[in-house]
């Protein structure tokens, strides 16, 4: 049997994600025994243009990134989007409440003009995507099992249920109780509640779950003392580009 | 070869997009750039009107790799402009934190990054059949310093605890304790790959520039301290940006900088020759065996110097787990009562000093914000090393030209997606 041929790509993103596939360290080692990585400019020299799984990281936020995006889609037969950025748009949409033509003239004053950039949208918005690893940044051991269930040929399983439940499994006192706010009943698990686990209130970095009951959590922030506006913005953290959801 | 074109578009091995382009007629060069291609990223922008709590969980968004650099740099900011100064633990607390992560990026691109390059290969995975146990003593060393950024941050890439005034939870006394064992263990493995670098030979190559960093009477400056400057004197943090002179290209989305001349270094080297006296002994032991003297000026020994660097954090890990155990670790809590102030924070990143600016108005909501990346402020430096090299090495064949090229700017170990993302190199006219 030929060995799958994996790339990596990446857009506007911070590349935390690739870093965290490097960060399974040994097991990579192993990986590398059933799969080919043939693009990965972040570690490997090698380039290929042709591969038959792309994991791809970052958003879209340049004309010219829509055509490299459009050309990996063609080529590969399975693409997976790799954190936040790529699966809900991430911290990068948070520019999309303004004009285009202010952010690039806070940043580069009279030479804006120079530096094109749209609003950013997550890769789905451009591509089918045919799996989605969440997360800002993704937790290792979803990639590894995502990984697995690929060269087994089977669905992976991304989990469709609130952090709560997660938070609840590892016996954390809840952050509402003390007195904190928190994004883990409307978002998606995955992460095993790792920022409440860690007395920080989940801000929703994997995205909403698919019915999430926005009204009860809404009342839930404002009985804990934050106006709508305030929560809107924890909502607008990764998820500007769902904004409409929330109105 | 008289004439020489080089585009090296999408440089590996580095972190972020970036593109050289070189171009020499009769020998002498007409052309000759680093472009900066990485799409920008706007985060002055997008922490206008945040609250001054968050403002640190979107800045360490900026990049994956030092975003225990960022996060810190934000919150020392944010309390600047509070006026606020936090405990003895915290300080020990990031200072460990800072530690594991100059390890876990030294580790990172001296083993995975530019080592493969002194064997001729692609990547590391190309080193694993026949330096196997080299490829995975660098894994269990990167894996240490995870775990330790685990142990203190929550997790390393986008750290969780680290908090305006304090951490949200502390880590418990009796799993330090484990840890610091985990690092005397690990001892043996420091000095294993202080001699796998003695093997590899940088190339010689050397120009005197400006060296900028932190500089800290108490201790060699990673967390806090004053700008200096190789070439004349300190500078107070809050007046950075009379040290720190932005300018923009064209062919870059990151921003250059310049100092006192056309431009200046910082890093591990720019580090190692302002404050090599202030390392632990034992890291200036390792400096001696590698043959790293001051002052250097070779820039591929930024690689030797993040070597040194990494024995340094190693050892004065142990001394800041020893100081927490002995004072006690206690849950902090830290209360604000937001009003209009201007604050700025100077860490060294692993890559080089980093500023965060951040004003905020009496609702605690940021008004203005600027971020100074370490890589930004190499690109000018790099491309006056690239014209001072590159003429002396034109009687090379061109794979080995381009050889050198390419692990200069390596050596830099440049991080574009922070800077806004670098590069790969193709002949022009083939």
């Amino acid at each position: 049997m030929t060995k799958p041929r994996v790339a990596f790509f990446s857009f506007t993103s911070c590349e935390g994600c690739q870093l965290v596939v490097l960060t399974i360290e040994e097991q990579l080692l192993d990986l590398l025994d059933l799969i080919d990585i043939v693009t990965f400019r972040e570690a490997i020299s090698e380039k290929s243009e042709e591969y038959d799984i792309a994991f791809v990281e970052g958003s879209i936020t340049r004309e010219s990134e829509i055509e490299r995006l459009k050309t990996i889609r063609d080529t590969a037969s399975i693409v997976i989007a790799l954190g936040a950025c790529a699966t809900i748009g991430g911290v990068n949409c948070m520019k999309n409440q303004y004009e285009m033509k202010s952010v690039q003239k806070i940043v580069y004053g009279e030479m804006a003009d120079n530096f094109d950039t749209i609003p950013a949208r997550p890769i789905e918005e451009v591509v089918k995507v045919d799996y989605h690893i969440h997360g800002c940044p993704i937790d290792r051991e979803e990639f590894v099992e995502v990984t697995k269930s690929l060269l087994l040929g089977k669905k992976p399983r991304i989990p469709d249920y609130p952090v709560c439940v997660e938070c609840q499994m590892r016996e954390n006192v809840c952050l509402f109780e003390k007195g904190m706010v928190c994004m883990g009943p409307v978002t998606r698990a995955g992460c095993k509640a790792i920022c409440p686990t860690y007395n920080d209130g989940c801000t929703g970095c994997r995205g909403l779950i698919d019915d999430p009951n926005l009204s009860s959590h809404k009342n839930l922030l404002n009985e804990h003392g934050l106006s709508v506006e305030e929560a809107i913005s924890q909502y607008m953290l990764f998820g500007e580009n769902s904004k409409d959801k929330f109105k | 070869m008289h004439d020489f074109h080089v585009g090296i578009e999408h440089i590996t091995r580095v972190e972020g997009h970036g593109n050289i382009v070189i171009d020499v007629k009769d020998g002498k060069i007409k052309e000759l750039r680093m472009e900066i291609v990485e799409s920008p990223r706007f985060f002055e922008a997008m922490a206008l009107g945040r609250s001054y709590r968050e403002v640190a969980h979107i800045t360490s968004r900026i990049c994956g790799i030092c975003a225990v650099t960022h996060t810190t740099t934000s919150i020392k900011a944010i309390e600047s402009a509070l006026g606020f100064a936090p405990s003895e633990q915290t300080i020990r607390l990031r200072k460990l934190l800072l530690n594991a992560e100059f390890i876990q990026s030294h580790i990172l691109h001296v083993y995975f990054l530019t080592a493969p390059d002194f064997f001729r290969v692609g990547s590391v995975f190309g080193m694993v059949k026949d330096n196997k146990e080299t490829v995975l003593r660098g894994m269990r060393l990167k894996s240490l310093a995870n775990d330790l950024c685990a142990l203190v941050g929550g997790r390393h890439i986008h750290p969780i605890t680290l908090k305006i005034g304090c951490f949200s939870k502390s880590p418990r006394p009796d799993d330090l304790a484990a840890f610091r064992e985990r690092i005397i263990n690990a001892r043996p493995e420091i000095q294993e790959t202080v001699e796998f670098f003695k093997t590899l030979k940088n190339p010689e190559f050397e120009r005197e520039t400006e060296y900028i960093s932190l500089t800290n009477p108490d201790e060699y400056a990673l967390y806090d301290g004053v700008i200096k400057s190789s070439d004349d004197g300190n500078t107070s943090p809050d007046d950075y940006i009379d040290r720190v002179k932005e300018f923009m290209v064209t062919h870059s989305t990151a921003k250059h900088a310049k100092s006192g001349k056309d431009s200046y270094m910082v890093g591990a080297l720019a580090r190692f020759n302002n404050n090599h006296e202030q390392l632990h002994p034992r890291a200036r032991e390792v400096a001696d065996e590698l043959g790293l003297k001051h002052p250097c000026y070779n820039p591929y020994m930024n690689n030797v110097a993040q070597v040194v660097e990494t024995v340094h954090c190693f050892e004065d890990s142990i001394n800041l787990i020893d100081e927490l155990l002995s004072n006690g670790i206690e849950e902090e809590k830290a209360e604000f009562t937001p009003k209009t102030g201007r604050g700025v924070g100077a860490t060294e990143a692993p890559r080089g000093t980093l500023y965060h600016e951040h004003k905020i108005d009496d609702d605690g909501k940021i008004t203005y914000a600027n971020y100074i990346i370490p890589t930004g402020q190499n690109l000018a430096n790099i491309e006056n090393d690239l014209r001072s090299l590159v003429p002396g090495i034109l009687h090379k064949e061109r794979d080995d030209i381009i050889m050198d090229i390419e692990m200069l700017v390596r050596a830099y170990d440049p991080c574009i997606s922070c800077a806004t993302h670098l590069m790969k190199v193709k002949f022009v006219n083939e």
